[in-house]
C-alpha cells in the first residue's frame, strides 16, 4: 500500500506512506515541516553539532515523491526552514538541488512559525492557500472545515504483542487532515496529546507512515 | 600502609570486611595530625553516593574522638548547591566524592586553586569502577589532577580480583610503577548448594520451587540476603515468597528500579536489624555495611565466580568468621553451572574478561570538559591523557580525531564555518562560545540511563511513588494491564505528565515488568569448567537427577566439548531443528542465532526463529540442515556480520549512549523532559543519516567498537570458532536430545523477520479498524 485514500470536503486525497499528501485531481503534492537547515541552526547557536546531512536527505525524499507523482503544484505547508537564516545559509549544492526540484512547476511556500516572511528562493509565498473547498495553512484553526495543516508533527503508537511501534502519522477526520513532518530531523507529538485530541473528532483516523501507510483509529488517552 | 605512604601508586587488595577503607585513610590521617595542612589534602572517590556518606560517618567518629582538627566532607549530586559552592571556595581537608562529581569540579576554571596542595587520592571499590566507563572517566580525571599536583599519590582499594597487575596498570600514572599489597584473604567461605525437596525445573530462572527451603533457612538465620540476577526475577520471587510467608517474617525488597524512598526505608530497617531477609539484586553488591547478615543466598547461577565471591563477602562482615552462602540453581542446567562455580570458588579461581582500552567517547567528553575549564594545548593534553592507564596506548591520530570531533563534529562535509565548538587561537584550543561550558557540564558523566518513567499509586495524597519502569515497557501497557513493582501487583490506569499511574490490584498472576535488569553472560572461565566437567566419566559432585540427565545425553547423542562444536539436528512437531552448543555466553549465542538464521535464509532453508541461552542456540525452520559445517565457516559468518550489525537495534542503542557520552546529543535530564516536545527527535535518525552520508565517521567507529565488546559480544563468538576451528560433531537424531529439551521451555524466542513487523502491523491495523467500525 503506497497510500491511504480518503475524501475531505469532496476532494479525493491520498495520504502517502512517505508523509506527503497527494491530490490527483489537481496534481498537487503537499508536504509539511521540512525544517531544512536544522543542524546548521543548532551549530550556529552554539548547540550540538549534528550531522549536517539532513537537507540532502529531506530533499532526496522529496525528489522521490515528485518523481513518483509528477505534480503540477508543490505546496510546502510551513516550517520549511528552521529559520530565515537557515534558508540563506543553505549549502550551494543543496540550493542547486532545490532549484532543480522547483523548475517547471508551481511552488508555494506557506508561512510557518519558524520561517515567517519571504525567502530568496523563488516560488510563491503565502500565509494561506485555498483551492476549491480546501484551505491549506500551517497551524490548524479549531472549527475550520476542509482544512489541511501541519505544525504538530503528529505521531502515533501501535502495540504489537508486547512491543510498541511509534511512527509519524497523518491525522484525518471529516473536517481536517494534519500532516506529519516530512523533514529528516524532526520529532513528533503523540496523537493522545490534549491539543490533538481537542482538534480531532471522535471518528478520527491516524495513518502511520513508513514502508507502507497503515490506518488505525487515532490512539487517544481514554 | 604507613610504611608505603610514599609510594606514588599503591593497590590494596583485601576481602570485604577487612577494614581496607580505614587502612587507605591511615597515611592521610597520620600526615594531617602531624603536619597541619591548609586546604584539600586527600580526595576519596567511591562508586556510590551512599558509600561516600557512609564513610564520612565512619571516619568522623574516630577523628572526633581523638580530637584531630581535620575537616571531612562529602560532595555528590545530592549535596546542596550552597554547600558545594562553599566547598569550592574553602575545600575541606578530606573530600569524599564520586567520579562524576570530580569530573564536574575539574571542569571549572578554578580547579587549579581548589586542588592546590592535594597530596593523596584514594579510589575505593576500584574493581567495580574498572568494570565500566566510569573508571575510564575517573582515570582521565586523575591524569588531570596529576598535572595540577605533580606529587600526588594514588591508593586503590579493591576486593579480590583475578588479575591484580592489570588493575594496577589501570590505576597507576603511565608508565609509572604501582605496588600491589594483598591482605590475608581470611577464612575460606562456607558455601554449598541448597538442598531442596523437589528437583529444580527443566527451564526458567525464578527459583520458585525452592521457596519452602529458602524460608526455612531464613527462619534459621538472623539476617539473610537473597540475591537475584535480574530485577524482574527479584520482583516475581519476592511476590511468591510473600505469598508463602505464613509466619509473617519481616522481609524486604531492594533493587535499583525502586523509588529512592522505598529503598531508603528498607536500608533503614536493615540497619536497625528489623528485617530477617532482603530480596535484592546487584544494588546491594558494594561495600556498604549492613551489619548482621549471616547468610547469603544466590538464586540462579552466579554466571561469574568473581561476583559470587564478592557477594558471599556480604555475609559476616567480621574478618575472622567464615562467610556462609547457599546457591540455588534455578533450573537443571544451572545445577551443573552452580557446581562448577562452587569448585572454582573453593579453588580460589576467579574469572573476568580482560579490560579493553579506554573508550573514545569518554575521551571526547573529557576534551570538551577540559575546554570548559580553560584553553589548552593539544600536545599537552595528549601527553596528559596517555598518562592515564586505560589510554596509555592511544595513538596521536586517534587523539586528533577525538579533538576534531569535539571541535567541529568531525564530519566529512566541511562546508560550514559555523560548525565550530572549539577554536584554535594562539596555539590553544578554546570554546568558541564560553556560554557552552554550562551545556558541557550538564552532559558530564558516563552513565546513560534508558529512559524511565516514574510509577505512582493513584490515591488522594498526590500519588505514592513506587519506582520506575522503562519507557518502552510503559508504552506497551494498556489500561487494565497488571504488573509487579516493589513486590505488589498493580493495575495500569494511564499516563499523566510522564508518570505511570497505577492502582493496587489483588491479582496473583501479574504481567511482569520487563525493566532491563542486566542479563549477565556466563564467563568464559566458568563455561570452560562446565565443558571440562562433561569429560568426566561420572559426576559424584552432581545431584543424582542431574548426573542421570547428562549420562542419558551421552548415550543418545554426545556431550558438548571444548575443542569440537556439537551440532544436533532433529525433527520436532513438524519442524526441523538445529542446536549449536557453543557455550559462548548468552549475548554471543544470541548473535550466533541471528547470523545463522541469516545464512539459512539465504540458503533457502526457511528458518522461522531461534532462542539462545548461555550455552546453546536452538533454531527452528521448515527445512532440515543436512550439513551444518558451511554455516559455521568463520569467513561467511564474519561477512554476514558486517551487514547485519549495521542495521541492528543493538547498534542504535549503543550509538545513543556513545553519542550522549561524546557530547553529540544532549543528555535528557528528568527535570527538563516534558511531554509534547516535537522539537526533539530520536537518535536513531542521526545514526541512519551518518551511515548513509558519512559512513567513516568517528561516532560510527566508536559504536561498532562498543557493540562488539558489549551486547553483540562478537569477540566470544570468534573465540568459540577459533577453539573449535571447524571441528563439528554433527549428531542427526530422530528426536529431541535430553540436553536440548529444556531449550524448548526458554523464553525470549526471536522470530526471524523478513516482512514480519509490517505483516503484524497490517493484521493489527485491520483488526482495530474493524473493531472501531472504520472500514
Amino acid at each position: 500500500m503506497n497510500g491511504y485514500d480518503f475524501t475531505l470536503a469532496g476532494a479525493a486525497l491520498t495520504a502517502r506512506a512517505s508523509g506527503a499528501l497527494w491530490w490527483p485531481a489537481e496534481g498537487l503534492l503537499a508536504v509539511s515541516d521540512l525544517h531544512l537547515g536544522k543542524s546548521e541552526r543548532l551549530a550556529r547557536r552554539g548547540g550540538a553539532l549534528l550531522p549536517p546531512y539532513e537537507v540532502r536527505e529531506t530533499l532526496a525524499r522529496l525528489a522521490a515523491e515528485i518523481a513518483a507523482t509528477e505534480p503540477r503544484t508543490v505546496l510546502c505547508l510551513g516550517d520549511s526552514f528552521d529559520d530565515v537564516a537557515a534558508a540563506d545559509g543553505l549549502d550551494p549544492a543543496d540550493r542547486a538541488a532545490l532549484s532543480r526540484l522547483m523548475a517547471g512547476r508551481r511552488w508555494i511556500w506557506a508561512e510557518g512559525n519558524h520561517d515567517p516572511g519571504p525567502v530568496e528562493l523563488g516560488g510563491t509565498h503565502l500565509a494561506e492557500f485555498r483551492l476549491r473547498a480546501l484551505s491549506f495553512r500551517h497551524i490548524a484553526t479549531p472549527g475550520a472545515r476542509g482544512e489541511v495543516s501541519g505544525h504538530y508533527h503528529p505521531k502515533a503508537r501501535l502495540s504489537l504483542r508486547g512491543q510498541a511501534i511509534s511512527r509519524p502519522c497523518f491525522l484525518i477526520d471529516a473536517d481536517r487532515v494534519i500532516l506529519p513532518a516530512f523533514g529528516a530531523y524532526t520529532g513528533g507529538l503523540r496523537s493522545d496529546d490534549p491539543v490533538l485530541e481537542g482538534l480531532m473528532g471522535p471518528q478520527a483516523v491516524a495513518v502511520l507512515t513508513g514502508p507502507a501507510a497503515r490506518a488505525i483509529p487515532m490512539p487517544r488517552r481514554r | 600502609m604507613l610504611a608505603r605512604a610514599k609510594a606514588p601508586a599503591l593497590l590494596l587488595i583485601a576481602p570485604t570486611g577487612g577494614g581496607k577503607t580505614l587502612a587507605g585513610f591511615l597515611p592521610s590521617l597520620v600526615d594531617l595530625a602531624e603536619n597541619p595542612h591548609p586546604g584539600l589534602h586527600t580526595l576519596y572517590i567511591s562508586p556510590l553516593k551512599a558509600l561516600a556518606a557512609d564513610i564520612r560517618r565512619n571516619l568522623r567518629a574516630p577523628v572526633e574522638e581523638i580530637g584531630l582538627p581535620i575537616r571531612i566532607e562529602d560532595r555528590t549530586g545530592d549535596t546542596p548547591a550552597s554547600r558545594r559552592k562553599r566547598q569550592r571556595a574553602d575545600p575541606p581537608h578530606i573530600l569524599l566524592t564520586t567520579p562524576e562529581s570530580l569530573a564536574l569540579l575539574l571542569s571549572y576554571e578554578d580547579a587549579p586553586r581548589v586542588f592546590a596542595g592535594l597530596k593523596r587520592v584514594i579510589v575505593d571499590e576500584i574493581h567495580a569502577l574498572a568494570e565500566s566507563k566510569r573508571g575510564d572517566q575517573l582515570m582521565l580525571g586523575l591524569a588531570r589532577l596529576q598535572r595540577l599536583c605533580p606529587g600526588l599519590r594514588r591508593v586503590g582499594l579493591s576486593a579480590t580480583v583475578e588479575d591484580p597487575p592489570a588493575l594496577a596498570r589501570f590505576l597507576a600514572p603511565h608508565p609509572g610503577p604501582c605496588e600491589i599489597l594483598t591482605a590475608d584473604p581470611g577464612s575460606a567461605p562456607d558455601i554449598a548448594m541448597l538442598e531442596t525437596g523437589a528437583p529444580p525445573p527443566w527451564a526458567g530462572g525464578g527459583g520458585r520451587y525452592a521457596i519452602p527451603a529458602i524460608l526455612d533457612q531464613v527462619r534459621r538465620h538472623r539476617t539473610t540476603l537473597i540475591f537475584h540476577n535480574t530485577r524482574a526475577q527479584a520482583e516475581i520471587f519476592f511476590h511468591d515468597l510473600w505469598l508463602a510467608n505464613d509466619a509473617g517474617l519481616p522481609i524486604g525488597i531492594h533493587h535499583g528500579s525502586l523509588a529512592r524512598e522505598a529503598r531508603e526505608r528498607v536500608e533503614a530497617a536493615m540497619t536497625r536489624g528489623e528485617l530477617r531477609a532482603v530480596v535484592c539484586t546487584g544494588s546491594l553488591d558494594l561495600g556498604i555495611d549492613w551489619g548482621d547478615v549471616d547468610l547469603v543466598i544466590q538464586v540462579g547461577a552466579p554466571k561469574n565466580v568473581k561476583r559470587l565471591v564478592q557477594r558471599i563477602g556480604r555475609a559476616n562482615h567480621r574478618y575472622n568468621a567464615p562467610s556462609k552462602a547457599l546457591l540455588v540453581p534455578a533450573n537443571r542446567f544451572e545445577v551443573v553451572e552452580c557446581v562448577a562455580a562452587l569448585e572454582a570458588a573453593r579453588a580460589g579461581e576467579l574469572d573476568g574478561a580482560p579490560r579493553s582500552p579506554g573508550p573514545r567517547d569518554v575521551l571526547c567528553q573529557h576534551i570538551l570538559a577540559t575546554a570548559a575549564a580553560g584553553p589548552f594545548e593539544a600536545d599537552a593534553l595528549h601527553a596528559e591523557v596517555t598518562g592515564a592507564g586505560p589510554y596509555a596506548a592511544l595513538t596521536r591520530a586517534q587523539f586528533d580525531a577525538c579533538l576534531d570531533f569535539a571541535a567541529t563534529g568531525g564530519y566529512a562535509l566541511r562546508a560550514y564555518d559555523r560548525y565550530q565548538r572549539l577554536l584554535h587561537r594562539e596555539g590553544k584550543w578554546q570554546l568558541r562560545d564560553p556560554r557552552s561550558a554550562a551545556q558541557i557540564r550538564m552532559n558530564l558523566g558516563t552513565i546513560v540511563d534508558t529512559e524511565t518513567l516514574k510509577v505512582r499509586l493513584r490515591n488522594g495524597r498526590g500519588g505514592t511513588p513506587l519506582g520506575e519502569v522503562e519507557e518502552g515497557f510503559a508504552a506497551t501497557l494498556t489500561a487494565g494491564d497488571t504488573f509487579l513493582i516493589g513486590g505488589q501487583v498493580v493495575r495500569y490506569e494511564g499516563l499523566r505528565e510522564m508518570t505511570v499511574e497505577v492502582t493496587r490490584h489483588a491479582d496473583r498472576t501479574p504481567r511482569v515488568a520487563t525493566y532491563m535488569g542486566t542479563k549477565f553472560a556466563t564467563s568464559t572461565q566458568l563455561s570452560d569448567r562446565i565443558l571440562a566437567m562433561f569429560r568426566q566419566g561420572d559426576w559424584p559432585a552432581l545431584p543424582r537427577h542431574t548426573a542421570d540427565w547428562l549420562a542419558l545425553q551421552r548415550d543418545l547423542s554426545h556431550l558438548p566439548g571444548r575443542e569440537r562444536l556439537l551440532v544436533e539436528t532433529f525433527p520436532h512437531e513438524g519442524r526441523a531443528h538445529l542446536v549449536a552448543y557453543g557455550f559462548a555466553g548468552r549475548n554471543a549465542q544470541q548473535t550466533l542465532g541471528l547470523l545463522l538464521t541469516q545464512q539459512m535464509e539465504r540458503a533457502g532453508l526457511h528458518p522461522l526463529g531461534f532462542v539462545a541461552t548461555d550455552y546453546a542456540t536452538l533454531i527452528w525452520g521448515l527445512d532440515e540442515v543436512a550439513d551444518p559445517a558451511p554455516l559455521f565457516e568463520t569467513e561467511t559468518l564474519r561477512e554476514g556480520f558486517a551487514d547485519w550489525l549495521a542495521g541492528n537495534a543493538v547498534m542504535k542503542r549503543t550509538f545513543r549512549s556513545s553519542a550522549v557520552i561524546a557530547g553529540l546529543i544532549d543528555r535528557v535530564t528528568p527535570g527538563r523532559r516534558k511531554t509534547g516536545r516535537q522539537a526533539t527527535f530520536s537518535s536513531d535518525i542521526l545514526y541512519d543519516t551518518l551511515r548513509k552520508y558519512d559512513p567513516g565517521h568517528l561516532m560510527l567507529e566508536i559504536t561498532r567498537e562498543e557493540a562488539l565488546k558489549g551486547l553483540v559480544d562478537f569477540g566470544r563468538l570468534e573465540e568459540m570458532l577459533a577453539r573449535t576451528n571447524g571441528r563439528i560433531t554433527h549428531a542427526r537424531l530422530p528426536r529431541v536430545s535430553p540436553l536440548a529439551a529444556p531449550l524448548f521451555l526458554e523464553v525470549g524466542r526471536v522470530p526471524v523477520k523478513g516482512a514480519g513487523e509490517e505483516r503484524l502491523m497490517a493484521e493489527a491495523a485491520a483488526r482495530l479498524m474493524a473493531e472501531a467500525g472504520l472500514t
